[in-house]
């Protein structure tokens, strides 16, 4: 039993799949344990990770910044809200879900092949051009996009076979909540297994090598712009899937969810968890979707109104990158991961 | 024929105002080769200063002056606090540390001056002059607003051209060994640098200010704008910059006046998208050199 257990987890594949399944028993076991805010929170959680491990794939291993992710996100909800908007004859769930992916995944082809020649703060400058750029198309085109109000989300019911599963596994009914914060999290941990086993392929190993030295790369004979453009297209198929489950979890997509605060706040989240690093986002997210909370709660008591406490969390996230830039750059699970080998080393 | 000159006017006096902003973030690139996101937070905090003056019944002036003192003390303290440790780092530490610079102004901001529309004043009348029976888009305020960036412009020059002070940037900016050789002390001059370009930005948050609607995110688009135009004049050319503000001004003017005001920010993307694949080193490049 151990030697097969060994034998799996040697293998990237049967690793990243065990623990993959690990993960979907943890998420069962807390979405079955905790209230239907929980729930709602968990599936914030699960969209901010998402869009997080693209951004830290594309940071990370491909060093290009994107300021413009929040604005994929935008193209995955609104893609997410068309295709829903027919309660009646609206395709399964799985087809909308990849359908937003596939769109973001196109639009971000058409920009990756423009920010693939750009470098340091020219890239930085052309994806916040992005973020800033994107609400406004909704506005513009009032007629399908809705304008300011933006689209109401109609989340399908929850299908009888899953309602089914779930009761005869855990005995519990299915809310239409915890339906969402299962799609959530099932999005992300499938697409956390295919970022995984991608960055530990030969695609992630030129990624890593365009990063470090791209005139070397070329010379080993790397076509750099193919690179940059599939790390990027990689990244912002990441950002649409989280935008389509964004619009089941808030049942909108309006322009006011994707200002420029949504794309800077996904860049702290991966540089606090530590850039490259999956679970660096993960905790990253998990930070932006825990501490709001927190830290408002702080800031009323200490007798500040709502609207003052809602942007102490900012606050602190922003503070919080600055220090971690300025002190400790590998973010919380490189700097952890240095101490241990610290650690190793000299016993 | 009349809205065709109106809308070239307006675009004339915003395209000096992201000229100004465009200058401020050439000036810190040129020494520190940091492109500052956070110029535009940084210039709406100093205005919001500005506006506490003006509301508790100083006059305008005073308001106005306060809001480019506090810009020139904001840039030193943020270069000597935050951008000093990580100037020798990898650039992509620089840019991070300059988005976090952006969230925590903006959430300062909100905190402390509250996040609802507040109106700023102007000093001088919002109606168009009248010649004939043609009003002219050009109000009182326009006219300061294009003479002040000019004269900040004319002294900017003075200062790097005739001046002990500004020989000293320019040699820091061009070579920090050999000017630290030569007996300038770099890091003063960084943060001279910072101090100056962080008043120019206040200038033009002041100067977008004016008659208008302040609150914390009303400098975003403006950042986008100023960094198109500097990329317009190639990022390292003062001309360029306001070269590339002016063309950006007028032409986001007519888009605005004949397309829609919403997809203005559309249109800086594709102007910037255009530039950045057909002349990466922006219109006025000459032989380009990267090293490796």
């Amino acid at each position: 039993m151990t030697a097969f257990a060994q034998r799996i987890w040697a293998s990237t594949l049967g690793r990243h799949l065990l623990l993959a399944g690990l993960g979907l028993v943890a998420v069962a076991l807390v979405l079955e344990n905790t209230s239907a805010f929980r729930n709602g929170q968990f599936a914030v959680m699960a969209y901010m990770g998402i869009a997080a491990g693209g951004l830290t794939v594309l940071t990370g291993l491909n060093g290009q910044l994107s300021l413009g992710h929040g604005a994929f996100m935008a193209i995955g909800a609104y893609t997410t809200a068309l295709l829903l908007d027919d309660y009646e004859s609206a395709p399964p769930l799985i087809l909308v879900l990849l359908a937003a992916t596939a769109v973001a995944l196109v639009i971000g082809a058409g920009v990756g092949v423009a920010a693939a020649r750009l470098h340091g703060p020219y890239i930085a400058g052309a994806t916040l051009a992005l973020a800033i750029a994107v609400p406004g198309i909704a506005l513009y085109f009032q007629g399908t996009l809705g304008g300011e109000q933006g689209l109401t989300v109609v989340v399908p019911d929850v299908p009888n076979w899953f309602a089914d599963a779930a009761y005869f596994i855990t005995a519990n009914d299915v809310s239409s909540s915890k339906y969402v914060a299962y799609i959530g999290w099932f999005s992300l941990i499938v697409s956390y297994v295919l970022l995984a086993n991608l960055s530990r392929s030969r695609v992630g190993r030129i990624w890593r090598a365009v990063r470090d030295d791209d005139v070397a790369a070329e010379i080993a004979g790397i076509n750099l712009g193919r690179a940059r453009v599939l790390a990027f297209v990689v990244s912002t198929a990441c950002a649409g899937l989280a935008g389509a489950v964004l619009a089941l979890a808030v049942r909108l997509a309006a322009p006011s969810g994707f200002m420029l605060t949504l794309s800077l706040a996904l860049l702290s989240a991966v540089v606090l968890g530590g850039l490259g690093s999956l679970l660096g986002a993960l905790i990253g997210a998990a930070l932006l979707t825990f501490l709001p909370q927190v830290v408002t709660s702080i800031g009323l008591d200490a007798g500040l109104t709502d609207l003052q406490a809602a942007e102490l969390a900012p606050l602190v996230y922003g503070l919080t990158t600055m220090l971690v830039v300025i002190l400790a750059p590998a973010g919380i699970v490189g700097t952890a991961r240095a101490a241990r080998r610290r650690r190793r080393s000299h016993p | 024929m009349q809205q065709f000159l109106t809308t070239a006017l307006t675009g004339l006096t915003q395209g000096m105002i992201y000229a100004a902003f465009a200058l401020a973030l050439v000036l810190i690139w040129r020494s520190t080769r940091i492109v500052n996101f956070a110029q535009a937070p940084m210039a709406m905090i100093t205005v919001y200063i500005a506006l506490v003056i003006i509301d508790a019944g100083y006059s305008y002036w005073l308001g106005f002056a306060a809001a480019l003192l506090s810009g020139l003390l904001l840039g030193a303290v943020v270069e000597r606090v935050a951008i000093r440790p990580v100037e020798d780092k990898p650039h992509i530490n620089a840019v991070i540390l300059t988005l976090g610079l952006f969230i925590v102004i903006h959430a300062l901001a909100a905190v402390i001056f509250g996040s609802n529309y507040r109106s700023f004043p102007a000093p001088f009348g919002l109606s168009g002059f009248r010649v004939g029976d043609v009003n002219v888009a050009l109000t009182g305020f326009s006219v300061f607003t294009i003479l002040a960036v000019l004269a900040v412009m004319l002294l900017l020059v003075l200062l790097f051209r005739f001046t002990n002070v500004g020989l000293m940037m320019r040699a820091s900016a061009f070579n920090q060994e050999v000017a630290r050789l030569l007996g300038v002390r770099v890091t003063r001059m960084l943060t001279q640098g910072w101090a100056l370009a962080a008043m120019v930005g206040s200038l033009s948050g002041l100067l977008i200010a004016g008659g208008n609607l302040v609150h914390p995110s009303y400098m975003d688009s403006v950042v986008v704008f100023g960094f198109v135009a500097a990329v317009l004049g190639g990022l390292d050319s003062p001309i360029g910059a306001v070269v590339g503000g002016l063309i950006l001004g007028v032409s986001l003017s007519f888009v605005s006046g004949y397309i829609g005001s919403e997809v203005i920010a559309l249109a800086a993307l594709v102007i910037l998208m255009v530039v950045l694949l057909l002349r990466p080193g922006g219109l006025f490049s000459h032989a380009p050199a990267r090293r490796v």
